[in-house]
C-alpha cells in the first residue's frame, strides 16, 4: 500500500443546511478538525468516519477540516471523498 | 445499491427534479409525495461541481433508503466529457433508470445501451436492470421518437424536453403550449406504439399553479403517463390532473368485474352494458384502478368494491 500525503488544498460542499464544507490541506500527520452545532455528539463519530475514509485512499498525512451544517453521514462521506479526490486529482491516473 | 421496493409497473405521475449536489433536498425526497425523483447531474450542476454531484448521488444510491420512490438519474449528454464517468459511477448502484439527454437518433440510444450493458456485466448485474429514459429535446429527436423508443428493450420511457425543443424550433414557449402540440402528440403516439411510458416537460413558473394545472390536465388527456416537476409545490397539482373521475373509476371496476366473470365462465367475449369489451379496454381499466389507489376515494363514495 503506498502512503499518500495530501500535498494540495482542496474543498467540497457548502454551508447550506444539511450540508457540510470539507477542506483538506497538507499536514505532517492526520489531523481532523470538526466544527458544528452538535460537536459534542458528533465529533467522535465523524472523526472515526473520516479516518476510515482516509485509509480507503491510503492517505497517511493531511489535515481535514469539517464545518458541519447538520449533514447526515451519507453527505459527510460524499463531501469528504470529493475533497480528498480533488486534492489527489493530480496523482490519480 | 438501491433497494427496489417493487417499483416496476407502478404509476409514475410526477417526477421531481432534484439537483444532484443538494443533499438536503435528496434526504427529504421521500417526504415530498412525488411518485419519482430525477437526481440531476446535468443542467442543475455547474461544470466545477460535476464531480461533487456525481459523488453525492452515488453515495445516496449506496446507502439511502428511498422507500417506494422510483429513482432516476439524469446524466450528462453523450457528447460531454462527463458522460462515461457518470455512467460508470451511477449504473453499478442500480437506480431504476438513467435519463439520457439529447437523444436525436437510434445510434444515441444504442451507444448508451452498449455502455450500460458493459458496466452491468462488469458488476455482475443482469443486463437490462437499469432502464433508460430517452429525452427528446430537438426537432430531430421528436421526428425519430418511435425508432428511439424501439432502439433497445432498455428504453422504458420517452420524455420531452420543452425548453431545448422550443429553442431548437426557434419559437417561444407560450402559456397555451400550441408550439409543443405536435411534438407532444408525436411522443405520446410513439410511446404508446412501442409500449413505453411518456413523460411531459416541466412547467417552469413555480408561482403559476393555475397554469400548471391547466397544462397538466391537457397533457394527461393527450395520453402522457406523467410529468416532470421542478418544485415540490408542483406535485399535488400534477397528481390531481391524473385523478380518474368517480364515473371513470366505476366504469373501470365494472369492466374488470365483468371480465373476471366472463373468464371464470369460459366466455371468450366480454360485454359490459351491452357493449363488447376487448383486451386493451380491460388493460386500461386495470391501469385506472391501480391509479385510483393512489388517491383517497373513500370520502366521495367512489371507493373500490
Amino acid at each position: 500500500m503506498p502512503e499518500i500525503s495530501i500535498s494540495k488544498t482542496a474543498s467540497a460542499g457548502s454551508v447550506e443546511s444539511s450540508d457540510c464544507l470539507v477542506t483538506v490541506t497538507p499536514a505532517d500527520s492526520i489531523e481532523i478538525d470538526y466544527s458544528g452545532a452538535n460537536k459534542k455528539i458528533f465529533e467522535k463519530r465523524t472523526e472515526a468516519m473520516t479516518r476510515a475514509i482516509l485509509a480507503e485512499y491510503s492517505v497517511t498525512a493531511g489535515r481535514v477540516h469539517i464545518q458541519d451544517q447538520g449533514a447526515i453521514e451519507i453527505t459527510l462521506r460524499a463531501r469528504i471523498e470529493t475533497a480528498v479526490e480533488r486534492a489527489l486529482e493530480a496523482r490519480l491516473p | 445499491m438501491k433497494k427496489h421496493a417493487g417499483t416496476e409497473n407502478r404509476p409514475c405521475r410526477s417526477m421531481l427534479y432534484i439537483p444532484g449536489d443538494s443533499p438536503g433536498m435528496i434526504q427529504h425526497s421521500p417526504a415530498f409525495g412525488a411518485d419519482s425523483i430525477l437526481l440531476d447531474l446535468e443542467d442543475a450542476i455547474a461544470p466545477s461541481e460535476k464531480d461533487a454531484a456525481r459523488k453525492m448521488v452515488s453515495t445516496f444510491l449506496d446507502s439511502f433508503d428511498f422507500g417506494s420512490l422510483i429513482v432516476t438519474v439524469r446524466v450528462n449528454p453523450a457528447d460531454s466529457e462527463y458522460f462515461e464517468n457518470d455512467l460508470k459511477e451511477i449504473v453499478p448502484r442500480t437506480p431504476d433508470a438513467v435519463r439520457l439527454p439529447k437523444c436525436n437518433e437510434i445510434s444515441d440510444v444504442r451507444a448508451a445501451d452498449c455502455l450500460i450493458a458493459e458496466i452491468e456485466n462488469d458488476n455482475g448485474i443482469p443486463v437490462g436492470t437499469v432502464k433508460l429514459h430517452a429525452m427528446l429535446e430537438t426537432a430531430l429527436g421528436i421526428e425519430n421518437a418511435f425508432s428511439i423508443a424501439k432502439a433497445s428493450p432498455r428504453v422504458a420511457a420517452l420524455t420531452i424536453g420543452g425548453q431545448d425543443l422550443t429553442a431548437d424550433m426557434g419559437v417561444q414557449k407560450t402559456l397555451e403550449g400550441w408550439e409543443l402540440f405536435y411534438a407532444r402528440s408525436r411522443v405520446v403516439m410513439a410511446a404508446r406504439a412501442s409500449g413505453v411510458s411518456a413523460f411531459d416537460t416541466v412547467w417552469t413558473d413555480i408561482n403559476d399553479i393555475e397554469g400548471l394545472a391547466k397544462e397538466s390536465k391537457q397533457i394527461a388527456e393527450l395520453g402522457f403517463t406523467g410529468k416532470a416537476a421542478i418544485h415540490p409545490g408542483q406535485i399535488e397539482t400534477i397528481h390531481e390532473a391524473f385523478r380518474p373521475s368517480p364515473k371513470e373509476l366505476a366504469r373501470a371496476q365494472r369492466v374488470v368485474r365483468e371480465a373476471e366473470i366472463a373468464l371464470h365462465s369460459g366466455k371468450g367475449v366480454v360485454s359490459v352494458a351491452g357493449r363488447m369489451v376487448d383486451a386493451p379496454v380491460i388493460a386500461r381499466a386495470e391501469h385506472l384502478i391501480a391509479l385510483s389507489r393512489l388517491y383517497d376515494y373513500e370520502e366521495d363514495g367512489g371507493g373500490l368494491a
